[in-house]
């Protein structure tokens, strides 16, 4: 009987509901794929007329191009920028490694687990190297 | 071969899937073209940059990249509705409110590239 209660406790993950993504505790490879899928809506959503926009502005005319300059230079077009650019570093890095494991390169348990790990790690790295150099340290 | 086919599923077969990975190189080698040009700028301003794209091959280059990008995101964002968007009516206004802004996007870029 206190068998059945027991059993009746456990939680029980059929469908992983909206509810549940929290406490869903995914393995790095699922970070980096759910990140990969995150990252290209962002691309899609505001990268590309982020980036027409500035296209447009920095090859228009010397005036528009001062208004590009003028854009990439503040804190808020900093700001989309550093997100962007993640996004584009993390989408590219773990495009790298999915074209990898297309080609069966790394497909065993222990060698995918370590590229997502290098993955989510240079994509980051990256990003904080362009955030220092975007808010001017080097 | 699956019989429940509906007007917004996937093409059941591999021409998407392969479009996906070969405009993912395509952009990655158009991303490495463009870095190259942008390192061995010795100076950049409004002139050397719209003189980089003032060039016909980095115009070529610039619309192939539009096109394998326009391409990769179609792909991209269809899974996205195929995964989470069920009712086959509101897949389908997305998907074509998508391909306009893809359109769209692609003619924009044609747009900047022709004036340069």
């Amino acid at each position: 009987m206190t068998d059945l209660a027991a059993r009746k406790a456990r939680p029980q993950y059929r469908n992983i509901g909206v509810s549940q993504i929290l406490s869903y505790r995914l393995p790095v490879a699922g970070i980096v794929s759910i990140l990969h899928r995150i990252s290209g809506a962002l691309l899609f959503l505001f990268g590309i007329p982020f980036f027409l926009y500035l296209l447009q502005q920095s090859l228009t005319s010397e005036l528009s191009f001062i208004n590009y300059s003028a854009i990439v230079g503040s804190v808020l077009g900093k700001l989309v920028l550093l997100v962007l650019g993640w996004a584009f570093l993390h989408h590219a890095i773990a495009g790298i490694r999915y074209l990898l494991l297309d080609r069966h390169v790394g497909i065993e348990k222990a060698s995918s687990h370590l590229s997502a790990q290098i993955a989510l790690g240079v994509s980051l790295l990256l990003t904080l190297v362009f955030a220092l150099k975007l808010f001017g340290v080097f | 071969m699956t019989t429940n086919r509906i007007v917004v599923g996937a093409h059941y077969g591999l021409r998407d899937w392969l479009a996906q990975r070969i405009s993912a190189v395509v952009l990655l080698v158009y991303i490495l073209i463009l870095l190259g040009a942008v390192v061995f700028t010795p100076e950049l301003n409004y002139f050397t940059w719209a003189g980089l794209f003032a060039n016909v091959w980095m115009k070529v280059a610039t619309l192939m990249a539009v096109f394998a990008l326009m391409w990769h995101a179609w792909v991209g964002i269809r899974d996205i509705y195929m995964d989470y968007i069920k009712p086959t009516g509101v897949r389908l206004v997305l998907q074509v409110l998508t391909v306009v802004a893809l359109a769209g996007y692609a003619f924009w870029a044609v747009i900047i590239l022709w004036r340069v």
